[in-house]
């Protein structure tokens, strides 16, 4: 298992996710969009960052980009794909997954751990946690509030698709432990297949023991280590 | 082929939050203006040749479809003026 960490201008968290992968002996390396995925890609992560310097939305130019119907075309045929913050907008905007990332309710930039409940535990990204467990995993941005219009909310939920919602300590989805007013408290969501995952929160930043306070992030990434 | 330009409004739809112009309306009040709401928008004024301003509008329309637009939060419109 080969992860591509696909690095846009403006990515900044692509040596975090090499390093977490890494950590948890998955082999990861950097790939410069311009380049094109390589041939032996068998895992891709779309990182976090400010590509494009969020020009015209955050993601919105790198979900142009030529190397994203590579990954569309990788997704297809099973290839595990991640999305993480900027990575989650490159996603949602280039079609990979439903609904969009916009402005948090605050209209500031939020970075702070969170809680996040699992939704249910039968996908890659979950299989290592409890449909109902919490796990804490840090925010980092300003356009993280999931929007998307009422049918195709329900039809998101009734195909069972939403990964982790904000919660509270204890677990309960409230307004209070919603950080960016998304809508149902979303924070990640799968696309059509479950193979495919986007997520505001960064389980890279959860995974080193050595400077995270939390290692609650390293389930998501063991979906590579399938 | 005759020179347009296309301007291309985008804007959140009736009803998706909008933090930034809230935020926007509360500088104004503070500045003790009144005001009931306000809505903001981006708006692209992009130049192009085409045969007639049907085909600039449908160009034009095609890019706001494809990246000047989310469909999932915005409405647009398209404008056509011969330059």
């Amino acid at each position: 298992m080969t992860v591509s960490v696909v690095q846009f201008g403006g990515s900044n968290c692509d040596r975090d996710a090499v390093r977490a992968l890494r950590h948890l002996g998955i082999d990861a390396e950097r790939v410069w969009h311009e380049d094109g995925l390589p041939a032996e890609t068998d895992g891709i992560v779309l990182p976090g960052g400010f590509s494009y310097g969020d020009y015209l939305r955050a993601g919105a130019m790198a979900a142009r980009a030529p190397v994203m119907n590579e990954v569309r075309a990788a997704a297809e045929d099973g290839v595990p794909v991640l999305g993480v913050c900027n990575g989650a907008q490159i996603g949602s905007e280039s079609g990979l997954t439903p609904g969009a990332f916009t402005t948090n309710a605050s209209a500031r930039f939020q970075c702070e751990p969170v809680h996040l409940r699992v939704e249910r535990a039968d996908t890659p990204w979950t299989a290592a946690y409890n449909a109902g467990d919490v796990i804490e995993v840090p925010i980092a941005h300003g356009e993280g509030r999931f929007e998307i219009n009422d049918d195709a909310y329900d039809n998101l939920v009734a195909d069972d698709r939403v990964l982790f919602r904000y919660c509270d300590a204890e677990g309960e989805v409230t307004d209070a432990a919603n950080p960016n007013g998304s809508t149902g408290n979303v924070a990640g969501v799968l696309g059509e297949r479950e193979t495919v995952a986007v997520l505001m929160p960064h389980p890279e930043r959860a995974t080193l023991p050595d400077v995270a306070t939390s290692t609650d992030g390293q389930g998501i990434l063991r979906a590579f280590a399938e | 082929m005759s020179e347009f330009t296309a301007t291309v409004t985008v804007r959140l739809k009736r009803g998706v939050l909008d933090p930034e112009a809230e935020t926007t309306k509360q500088a104004l009040e503070r500045l003790g203006f009144e005001l009931s709401a306000l809505r903001s928008a981006d708006r692209f004024e992009i130049d192009l040749e085409a045969p007639d301003a049907d085909a600039a509008a449908e160009r034009a329309d095609e890019m706001a479809e494809r990246l000047l637009a989310n469909p999932t939060i915005h409405d647009y419109d398209v404008a056509v003026t011969e330059r």
